[in-house]
């Protein structure tokens, strides 16, 4: 132990449950096409409802890869959090953990909706029928906590395990809150968010959200950056990742996908978006620091992109204001906008996108966006080569957080 | 070099008394504030009793419009930390408020809320296609549940990292234990901290009901949250918040802050054994225990106090006294060991942080509170449990701790003048 190097948290596994591809090899396929799957609600119940379009998980069957056991006491938000870990952890190569090392394993998750379906169908049951009709699993299934817990118990982790109900961004955090855990010394942390809030009740809550987009034509619903900017489109899904300390990772003979480098988060209050300008440029301040990273090494950025003008300005006014002249240059992608916002798991299917466009040297492009009405350079319609070395992901939450995250590719690291 | 957390300030919406004196009276005199359910008719319930909250947010100085808008956890949230921060003398006025966080644990969030609304939009549960022309058009802000820490931050000028927290039933413990390491991980120099529920709803109260977790003593409420005893038949639903201002040791020195003690240590583990079910050796919680100690670098046989989980039921009450001789050894015999969900119920996410303050209190007070209730001893729970009266001790190393569904067990460790060791 001669050297005193701070452990270093690497990205070691992904796996993805999207509304435009399971597992993550589908999911980059169709991000680096641009393809858009914003499209007409389906959920049952939803038909009636002002908001008609979203991004939703098709032709996911959760009992392909989690037992009935499992599935019979969850939500759907679990049901995809739980498939995305088994998909993570066989991407990291690792299999049924060793009791000697269980409590080496940790669980962070970030959740923003928690099990709307289930529990709108037990509120159903009580005031429809009564209370013995409530079913035993409602005490679990319903509450944020719920996939960080059945996670612990399926994979048996025994390490520090934790959520972040926190809004949007909360998805950056819980990235953090896991490179910290390893830092601080467990081996490796699952990590991630997904979400379902397209159930009939959630929906008629998110209704009043005024950022919230009620175009019915899916190819012109969510524009940011671009004059036809009318708000955003929810979704379903997210991204759950493997963080490991990357000494463990290179023992056991491990990819090193990524390095978790640097994130800050800040507070500028529910949709003060112009207000947003000065957190989301002091998060990146922060999480660059953090990164010991000049602004001229971030290669490329993946996007906030709200789709609502005032806060589209605010985060291209926010990358010039952290970036300076580096930011009307570095090329800036989002691609949520083919698939729509899944809230906390928003940021992570960024964070995913991130890992494997620096894997593949190519930014995806951003779907449905052209004719930029700000000073970005955004990468619209074909995939662009490029070396990419350094990623920087922004997410800003409706309840007035903003987080930066900076990740390098794991290719370059020094031994 | 290590930067220290000071409390420097708390705040506390409890059932018996809003504010830090009343809850301390309260506690010190082993007064149960268990009663019938009151917030709604518990008619078919098998629990109609809980411990509740006799709140006005008017005549504690809410702002008209959240005192009209805002859901009840919020409200006690704001009343809390309002008292917290006026406690602490911090005024965000005179501080860079980048380096200010939020940091607020919820298990359940705005529910109580979203069933009210429920209620309405489906015709009392007739329908699964929701109606959402009569919807409040504020429902978003119970749907979320990162309201809770916005609001507050927005209320107190925080800019830093803003949080909310939910881990089920450890939520107050675990958003402590991440402000703890927010300051002494450099991140912010200030956080707002703590927990907030108010989840005495019929869902709440009726998903408890399936799983008997709750206790079905409805006709003598004032006694029927019974931990350690061996006639106890789970856990009486409460609601609340405690919020207490954490701050950089230096930082608060430097201002001339009252400090009341140290966070000295925090971790947490999963028992990745069952979402309700506990083990009967409880080695997880003990390992969580351990590790907090760790931290402090602090001998287990240096604990004075241990402020127990305690929630009622049969599995919990024997889980964790398993994990408290695991961890403390022989010297848990000699520890005296409370449950204040004997006196104010088991508030969900919210308790581990008004356990906390109790904490606090307990070091400033020089005293241990009692378990209300306890009568009977139970051959599997053997430990001090501090019976029905306050207890003068010298307190200098206290330690909190908690358990809740998903597995989760907590522990935190307060350190008063002349606490540690180093």
């Amino acid at each position: 132990m001669s050297t005193q190097r701070p452990r270093r948290a690497v990205v070691t596994g992904i796996g993805v449950i999207a509304p435009n591809g399971l597992r993550a090899d589908a999911y980059w396929k169709s991000v680096r096409e641009g393809l858009g799957v914003l499209d007409r609600i389906t959920r049952e119940g939803c038909e009636h409802l002002p908001l008609r379009v979203a991004g939703e998980v098709r032709a996911f069957d959760a009992a392909d890869l989690i037992e009935e056991r499992f599935l019979v006491q969850t939500d759907r938000f679990s049901h995809f959090a739980m498939a995305a870990t088994v998909l993570a952890l066989d991407d990291a190569g690792l299999g049924a953990v060793d009791p000697e090392e269980a409590y080496d394993i940790g669980v962070v998750t970030a959740a923003g909706s928690g099990g709307g379906e289930f529990g709108q169908r037990e509120l159903q049951k009580l005031w429809g029928q009564g209370s013995r009709f409530v079913g035993p699993y409602q005490s679990i299934a319903w509450f944020y906590a719920a996939s960080t817990g059945q996670i612990s118990i399926r994979g048996g982790f025994k390490g520090p395990c934790g959520v972040v109900a926190s809004d949007e961004a909360g998805g950056l955090d819980a990235i953090a809150h896991a490179a910290r855990g390893v830092r601080r010394g467990t081996a490796a942390m699952v990590v991630g968010a997904a979400e379902a809030p397209l159930a009939p009740y959630s929906m008629v809550c998110q209704l009043a959200y005024p950022e919230l987009s009620t175009v019915e034509d899916p190819d012109r619903a969510y524009r940011p950056f671009t004059k036809g900017a009318c708000g955003f489109v929810p979704a379903e899904g997210g991204a759950m990742l493997v963080v490991e300390d990357e000494r463990r990772a290179r023992d056991r003979g491990a990819a090193v996908r990524a390095v978790v480098a640097g994130h800050a988060a800040t507070f500028t209050g529910a949709s003060q978006w112009e207000r947003s300008r000065e957190g989301l440029a002091h998060a990146i301040r922060g999480a660059l620091a953090e990164a010991d990273c000049a602004p001229e090494e971030i290669d490329v950025v993946f996007a906030d992109a709200l789709g609502v003008p005032a806060a589209d300005r605010a985060e291209a006014l926010a990358i010039a204001d952290a970036l300076g002249a580096h930011g009307t240059r570095v090329p800036v992608t989002a691609p949520k906008t083919g698939i729509g916002r899944a809230y906390c798991g928003a940021p992570l299917l960024d964070t995913a996108a991130a890992v494997l466009a620096m894997e593949h040297g190519q930014i995806p492009p951003t779907p449905n966006v052209f004719d930029i009405c700000h000073d970005l350079d955004v990468v619209t319609s074909n995939a662009r080569p490029a070396e990419l070395r350094t990623a920087l992901i922004l997410s800003r939450g409706l309840m007035g957080s903003n987080a930066a995250l900076v990740v390098r590719r794991g290719g370059d690291l020094a031994r | 070099m290590t930067r220290r957390v000071a409390v420097t300030g708390i705040g506390v919406v409890a059932p018996g008394g809003t504010g830090a004196k009343a809850f301390w009276d309260l506690l010190a005199a082993g007064r149960t504030a268990t009663r019938g359910i009151t917030l709604f008719d518990p008619e078919g319930l098998r629990s109609r009793i809980a411990a509740e909250c006799d709140f006005d947010p008017l005549e504690h100085g809410l702002d008209p419009e959240l005192s009209r808008h805002a859901d009840r956890y919020i409200q006690f949230a704001v009343v809390a930390a309002g008292e917290a921060v006026r406690d602490s003398g911090f005024d965000v006025g005179q501080e860079n408020p980048w380096r200010v966080g939020v940091c607020l644990g919820s298990a359940v969030g705005g529910t109580t809320r979203l069933e009210h609304d429920y209620v309405l939009v489906s015709e009392g549960g007739r329908r699964w296609d929701v109606d959402h022309r009569t919807a409040d058009p504020q429902l978003h802000l119970a749907f979320s549940p990162s309201t809770l820490a916005s609001v507050v931050a927005a209320q107190f000028g925080a800019q830093g990292p803003v949080q909310t927290v939910s881990t089920g039933c450890t939520s107050g413990l675990d958003a402590v234990g991440y402000a703890f390491h927010t300051i002494e991980e450099g991140r912010a120099d200030v956080c707002i901290t703590g927990a907030s529920d108010s989840p005495i709803s019929p869902i709440t109260m009726a998903c408890f009901d399936a799983i008997k977790a709750t206790s079905p003593n409805n006709d003598d409420p004032e006694h029927a949250s019974r931990p350690f005893d061996a006639n106890r038949n789970g856990f009486v639903m409460g609601e609340g918040a405690a919020v207490l201002v954490l701050e950089e040791y230096e930082h608060a020195r430097a201002r001339g802050a009252h400090i009341y003690c140290e966070i000295g240590g925090y971790a947490t583990y999963g028992n990745a054994y069952h979402m309700t079910g506990l083990t009967s050796e409880g080695l997880e919680m003990s390992r969580a225990i351990d590790g907090t100690l760790d931290q402090a670098r602090l001998d287990p046989t240096l604990i004075d106090y241990v402020n127990a989980h305690g929630s009622g039921t049969r599995q919990n009450d024997r889980h964790e006294t398993a994990a408290v001789k695991q961890s403390l050894g022989e010297h848990a015999y000699k520890t005296p060991m409370s449950s204040i969900k004997s006196m104010v119920g088991h508030s969900l996410g919210a308790i581990g942080a008004i356990e906390v303050v109790a904490c606090v209190l307990a070091l400033k007070h020089q005293a241990v509170p009692p378990t209300a209730n306890y009568e009977t001893p139970d051959p599997e729970c053997d430990l001090d449990y501090v019976p029905r009266t306050a207890r003068p001790r010298k307190l200098r190393n206290v330690l909190s701790v908690g358990s809740g569904f998903g597995g989760f067990q907590s522990a935190v460790l307060l350190t008063g003048p002349g606490g540690r060791t180093r």
